[in-house]
């Protein structure tokens, strides 16, 4: 990873691209992040900055928290992750990660945690097909065959069956950046991303450029 | 949402004219050709205009070398160089989609507004 930044996700809109092209783009506000410790090879096995993402108020820090920050006298922050990037010797503590380490046309991977669906049958979290509604049947929208009788006599592990859908770490990869706007911190990027709207997002180069 | 809504107010344009269903209208398209770019005038009946904001898009129906021809726009299209309002129509539809059922003299023709 070359470079990494957190963001919180504002919404989706179009934008008009240069041909007339209408494109879709998802508004993320990434940074300033400021860094909060360098992890080194040699002192804690790999190379990482830590670092603080959006001002929060003294009473919503705990006590461990807060050393944190203090230690290296820098203002609170919500979120605190750790970015693990391959080379760490530009970053010192107490620098800020703007919006501006990515320029518009880069490839970027997104990282966040999707909608929770709730407790969703396998129709919508597996993409199974529906029984018959009508012609005597029953079978509307029920898992259906879990395998075969006495042999194997029981379920194989990862069967497809019903159960709590969404609210799970996912990334979006070779997603394109349409615009950058370093003032404002705004990133905008072609297409959807996980999350909610103010959803923590994470973005880094892509991984297939 | 204020940071989507001023994305998207940076873009809308404000020279648009006042135009509504069963008006005609000549849309100037800008087209390009490699680094030329010239412009295409597009005459026809607007059968629609539907959403809103930067959204905003209107249809509009000609009848070409006797073929329907529709095209749609987006009003704030930067592609759109002007829209001209050639007659204003006196319509009881939102949507003219009648239109597209008629043949020959009826399927252009639209009752004109008189102020």
């Amino acid at each position: 990873m070359k470079k990494s930044i957190i963001g919180k996700k504002i919404g989706m809109t179009q934008i008009f691209d240069e041909n007339g092209k209408v494109i879709p783009v998802t508004v993320v506000e990434a940074g300033p992040c400021v860094v909060m410790q360098k992890k080194t090879e040699d002192k804690d096995g790999y190379n990482a900055i830590k670092v603080g993402f959006d001002d929060i108020r003294e009473k919503l820090v705990t006590k461990p928290v807060k050393g944190q920050f203090t230690k290296a006298d820098l203002k609170l922050k919500r979120y605190v992750r750790e970015l693990r990037l391959d080379d760490i010797s530009g970053y010192e503590v107490g620098a800020e990660i703007k919006a501006d380490v990515f320029a518009a046309g880069d490839k970027i991977d997104v990282t966040g945690i999707s909608k929770g669906k709730g407790y969703q049958g396998t129709i919508k979290r597996w993409h199974a097909h529906r029984g018959p509604e009508t012609h005597g049947s029953k079978s509307h929208r029920v898992v259906g065959s879990q395998g075969s009788s006495s042999y194997p006599a029981r379920t194989f592990k990862n069967k497809r069956m019903p159960g709590h859908m969404g609210n799970k770490k996912s990334t979006v990869l070779n997603l394109e950046v349409v615009r950058v706007d370093a003032d404002r911190n705004l990133i905008l990027i072609k297409g959807g991303i996980p999350g909610p709207r103010k959803g923590l997002v994470m973005i880094r180069d892509s991984v297939k450029a | 949402m204020d940071i989507i809504k001023s994305i998207e107010s940076e873009q809308l344009k404000s020279d648009i004219p006042e135009f509504r269903p069963g008006d005609t209208v000549k849309v100037h398209v800008k087209i390009k050709e490699g680094q030329r770019e010239r412009i295409q005038i597009f005459e026809g009946i607007v059968i629609k205009r539907q959403n809103g904001g930067l959204r905003e898009t209107f249809t509009v129906r000609r009848i070409a070398y006797g073929v329907g021809v529709e095209r749609t726009f987006p009003v704030h299209s930067p592609m759109i160089a002007k829209i001209e309002v050639v007659r204003k129509g006196k319509v009881r539809r939102a949507k003219l989609y009648y239109l597209r059922g008629k043949i020959g003299k009826q399927a252009t023709k639209v009752k004109e507004l008189i102020q």
